[in-house]
């Protein structure tokens, strides 16, 4: 039963005061998410469901972070692991901000690019990335290599 | 016109319009007609070769000669700095405050658009890896125009190892502006990439996939061979049984059409025996001393002189 679904999410993942939920990530990107944006590093609570059943996407990953309002930039860093991605920011429990991640035209820095003969993965440099968007997935063309990558293809995300 | 190429880049055959290549063109007939030795004179090009080349530096630099500039470069990155650990950016960031155009050639893919960051001054790509060599797709448009007096509506065979070749890829991305219809001849293994087939198809071009040249040979009106290199081949045996069916010899051409050229970007191993040279159907000669007109275009138009 969907209702019940829920309920058993909400004991699973446990609620925070003041911070940012990160939800519907797409499922298994959750633990890349916590290390692109150096949250093993922050020194509260940080709270991860992997793997959680959900309507729109069957299963999905969900970051709950306390004390920590993400900033857009960091959100569009985050966007290529969780392009269906809701933000919802709380202040005392409640939701106060809630908005969909939208993926940028364009992805700097964060993904590396597969092609190992790329002059990115050959002299220290950002990457760049234009996305491709489709129905039904994303693909990403690489600003130098011009080679196109499928978002499976990528096996590599940089964090600071 | 609104064709303003002062200050460029050409690092992208993607990059240009078909107005834009058809100016470029243009212009490289006019100079083959009519040669223009003082127009780049006190223009100095950086010749830099990352990566051993023979015809297209010796083009690139003779190019330059002919319209009056000069050249400074290195022809083996061993004598450079890069061998010391300097990064390509530093290089072009440097050799930029020297001079005023820089063409170059580099292994690794994307090396161009990163020289194109580190100075203000026009980088010409010619070949970076696998990936992209802009003036070799122009000189073969270029070539294909001026032996069959058109580029619309053409039959056009690309023959060889069409997985790997950048050339091939480059062309056929280039005449999707032309209305050709192109017939793909390689080996199963080494075919036109999945990527390069989905575009065509978004973009409503005709073509088709053969294993033999014979298939095609008498229906097309230029035959671009290409060279098959043994190291594709996981399996020699593989190999062996393939090198002998795409190997152009002239007693295959009797029955083409009497327009039909034969073109290669060169160097040749033995996939065009030395007979067919005699024919009236080659043209990769030609071809080759093609690249010094465009190249000397693409110089001026650059260089804002043109």
């Amino acid at each position: 039963m969907p209702q019940k679904t829920e309920n058993s999410k909400q004991l699973l993942v446990t609620a925070i005061k003041d911070g940012t939920v990160i939800d519907h990530i797409t499922a298994g990107h959750a633990l890349k998410i916590i290390r692109l944006l150096n949250l093993a590093d922050h020194n509260k609570l940080v709270t991860v469901g992997l793997n959680l059943p959900s309507k729109a996407m069957k299963f999905k990953d969900l970051i709950k972070v306390e004390d920590l309002e993400l900033t857009p930039e960091q959100i569009n860093r985050i966007a290529i692991l969780a392009p269906d991605g809701t933000i919802n920011i709380i202040k005392n429990y409640e939701v106060v901000k809630k908005f969909h991640v939208t993926l940028p035209d364009i992805i700097e820095y964060v993904v590396v690019c597969p092609n190992p003969k790329c002059i990115t993965n050959n002299e220290t440099m950002s990457s760049k990335f234009l996305t491709i968007k489709s129905k039904e997935e994303i693909k990403l063309r690489c600003h130098y290599c011009e080679k196109t990558f499928h978002q499976t293809e990528i096996k590599e995300y940089k964090h600071n | 016109m609104a064709l303003n190429f002062k200050g460029r880049d050409i690092i992208s055959i993607s990059e240009l319009t078909k107005p834009e290549m058809l100016h470029i063109l243009k212009i490289a007939r006019e100079l083959k007609q009519k040669p223009q030795p003082k127009l780049l004179e006190n223009k100095v090009m950086g010749s830099c070769f990352f990566e051993p080349s023979t015809r297209t530096r010796l083009s690139f630099e003779t190019a330059m000669n002919r319209l009056g500039g000069k050249v400074v470069g290195f022809a083996d990155p061993g004598v450079t700095s890069a061998k010391k650990g300097e990064t390509l950016y530093d290089a072009i960031k440097i050799i930029g405050q020297y001079v005023d155009v820089v063409a170059m050639r580099h292994p690794i893919e994307g090396a161009a658009r990163r020289a194109s960051e580190a100075t203000d001054k026009p980088i010409l790509n010619g070949g970076d890896g696998a990936n992209q060599h802009p003036t070799q797709t122009l000189l073969d448009l270029f070539t294909i125009q001026e032996c069959q007096k058109k580029l619309e509506g053409l039959e056009i065979a690309l023959v060889g190892d069409l997985k790997y070749g950048r050339t091939t890829h480059s062309l056929a991305q280039a005449l999707v502006h032309f209305n050709a219809k192109l017939y793909f001849v390689a080996p199963d293994n080494l075919q036109m990439p999945e990527y390069i087939c989905d575009e065509l198809k978004a973009k409503k071009v005709k073509f088709s996939l053969h294993k033999k040249i014979e298939e095609v040979v008498n229906k097309v009106d230029i035959l671009y061979m290409t060279r098959i290199q043994g190291e594709r081949f996981a399996d020699p045996m593989e190999y062996e049984r393939v090198k002998n069916v795409f190997i152009l010899k002239a007693k295959m051409l009797d029955k083409a059409k009497p327009n039909l050229r034969i073109m290669h970007p060169l160097p040749r191993v033995n996939e065009i025996t030395t007979d067919v040279d005699a024919t009236k159907h080659a043209y990769y000669f030609e071809q080759a001393e093609n690249g010094l007109y465009v190249r000397q275009a693409l110089l001026g138009l650059v260089l804002g002189k043109l």
